[in-house]
């Protein structure tokens, strides 16, 4: 992977400045690179990532298994696509094994999904059937891993 | 009771460790920012020390065979042989040691008779003169120089051999200058040890840790140099598995066999489960090694930018996690730049001299520390320049 994209992945937030001298390159390259990453549509944004159980009134998130019927020219594209279009979809993939899609949905509670689920999703054409699965608890999000582990300590000073 | 005759002469004269000195007194501070740690910052990764407990949830608790594992010394000679290119028998030529300085005594001890010399190039690592002096030998400093990226040069050698001379010692990538060799500058040195008959003790502990695609060469690898090379290596750096204390030597069969016979009464075996999960290491952890040599080099390349910036000169080193720039800009010694920044702006770093007289005018920073801590230290070491000049 691009050295850049490792060190965005590591830490968005990081500055041009710091960038250049973690990677040894000028300022300039690095932000020349930068704008042709975004244009070039490989990094597509950035975004905190949120320990959502700790934001009062926190998301509710749920993982939805959908079953779709392809179609001639195109497969599954048009239907994943019109699913994915939903702002309650925060993620949208085609998975391989028993079900076609995988989507990540959010809401601000539980019936906001169910509705979601039951009236939108459902009731979409070539829909064939979805399995619903709620988030109880969260051990890692993006990387970052959630458990409260007591640190070891390093000594300050060692050989 | 005076107990003070009674201890050994040779080791009651050994000086303590400056490293130990220095700790004592970085240890009553609070909220220091360490650039003086010769370890990984990153945990062992997950796979590793699962396999750990893994070796003791199977009740593997028991003593091992003295030369280590055999399933182990399997996987550590086909390591070797694809990584440096030395063919060793995993039967009689490789043995387990807890880490790679258990490996320096015993090969030292195996070697030395009273009297014999061991070059060793300085600065060094801190236990490199002590193990030689506690081996009875006399240990003889080669001073590199920061002009030449602290690399140790055949006319160098070559001025400090004598008759006496018996074993060379190098560590490339080299603790605490991140020093490494060439191809050419190694086989120069390999000429005259086969010239002066002598052995080499190669300790590379850093050897994937090296960085803009340098090659790292093992003068073990170089004709003529295997016969009479110790090979020292181990777990500690890239695997990040200090705490298992775990390494290697090979050797030809004669040299493993002698110190076989140290290990054996000393220590016996090195311990069970840490020998499990070093098997884990060797199958499977290239990935994470890979991602944290690369972390290292991000790390590398900010904290030389930085040191150049303010004015201390630090080449940029190709290998292992440490930089040692030169301090003799800031008008103070060694251990007075170390102390004073430590006590004004809470950063520790290593003076020089704690690696030998060689290291003065320079201290040791490690940037095996996350980047937001690097970047914080890096400023306050602006500020303390700051100063100390005004």
């Amino acid at each position: 992977m691009d050295p850049l994209i490792i060190l965005l992945r590591r830490n968005a937030r990081t500055s041009v400045e710091d960038l250049a001298k973690e990677l040894s390159l000028t300022p300039a390259v690095v932000a020349e690179r930068l704008t042709q990453l975004e244009a070039d549509g490989i990094v597509l944004g950035y975004q905190p990532i949120v320990d959502q159980q700790k934001v009062q009134a926190g998301l509710v998130t749920a993982v939805v298994e959908v079953r779709i019927t392809p179609e001639r020219g195109g497969g599954f594209d048009r239907l994943a696509g019109r699913i994915a279009n939903f702002a309650e979809v925060q993620s949208c993939y085609l998975i391989s094994g028993g079900y076609d899609l995988l989507v990540v949905v959010e809401g601000n509670t539980l019936q906001d999904i169910a509705a979601f689920i039951s009236e939108k999703l459902s009731t979409i054409k070539g829909v064939i059937s979805t399995a619903t699965r709620f988030r109880l608890k969260t051990y890692k999000e993006n990387g970052v891993s959630l458990l409260r582990e007591a640190k070891p300590q390093r000594l300050a000073v060692t050989p | 009771m005076p107990l003070n005759k009674h201890i050994a002469h040779h080791v009651r004269d050994l000086p303590k460790s400056g490293i130990r000195e220095f700790f004592d007194i970085v240890a009553q501070e609070k909220e220091v920012i360490s650039l003086g740690v010769g370890e990984p910052d990153f945990d062992t990764p997950w796979h590793i020390r699962e396999a750990a407990i893994y070796s003791l949830e199977h009740g593997r608790t028991h003593y091992t065979s003295n030369l280590g594992l055999p399933e182990l010394r399997t996987s550590i000679c086909k390591y070797v042989h694809q990584h440096f290119g030395v063919a060793y028998d995993p039967r009689t030529e490789v043995i387990i040691t807890v880490g790679v300085s258990e490996a320096i005594d015993l090969a030292l001890r195996a070697m030395i008779n009273p009297g014999d010399e061991v070059l060793y190039h300085e600065p060094c690592y801190v236990s490199y003169a002590p193990s030689v002096t506690m081996a009875h030998g006399i240990a003889v400093a080669i001073p590199t120089r920061a002009e030449e990226n602290f690399r140790l040069t055949a006319e160098a050698l070559a001025e400090k051999i004598t008759p006496r001379s018996k074993v060379l010692m190098l560590n490339f990538p080299c603790n605490p200058t991140g020093a490494t060799q060439s191809r050419a500058e190694l086989e120069k040195i390999a000429r005259l040890c086969i010239d002066h008959d002598l052995i080499v003790l190669t300790d590379e502990i850093y050897s994937e840790l090296t960085y803009d695609g340098a090659e790292h060469v093992s003068i073990a690898s170089l004709p003529g140099m295997r016969e009479r090379c110790v090979f020292l290596h181990g777990f500690s750096k890239a695997f990040a598995m200090t705490g298992f204390r775990i390494g290697y030597a090979c050797a030809p069969a004669a040299l493993t066999d002698a110190m076989m016979k140290i290990h054996q009464y000393a220590i016996l075996c090195a311990n069970t489960m840490s020998q499990d999960a070093a098997i884990e290491a060797l199958e499977n952890g290239a990935r994470a090694v890979e991602a944290m040599r690369r972390e290292y080099e991000t790390r590398r390349n900010y904290i030389v930018a930085a040191f150049n910036e303010l004015g201390l000169e630090c080449f940029k080193p190709v290998g292992s996690f440490y930089i040692f720039p030169k301090i003799t800009n800031s008008g103070l010694t060694s251990r007075e730049f170390s102390l004073g920044l430590l006590e004004k702006k809470k950063v520790a770093c290593v003076p020089g001299p704690a690696f030998g007289a060689s290291g003065e005018g320079f201290v040791r920073c490690c940037y095996a520390t996350s980047l937001d801590q690097i970047k914080v230290a890096m400023e306050r070491i602006g500020e303390f320049l700051g100063e100390v000049k005004r």
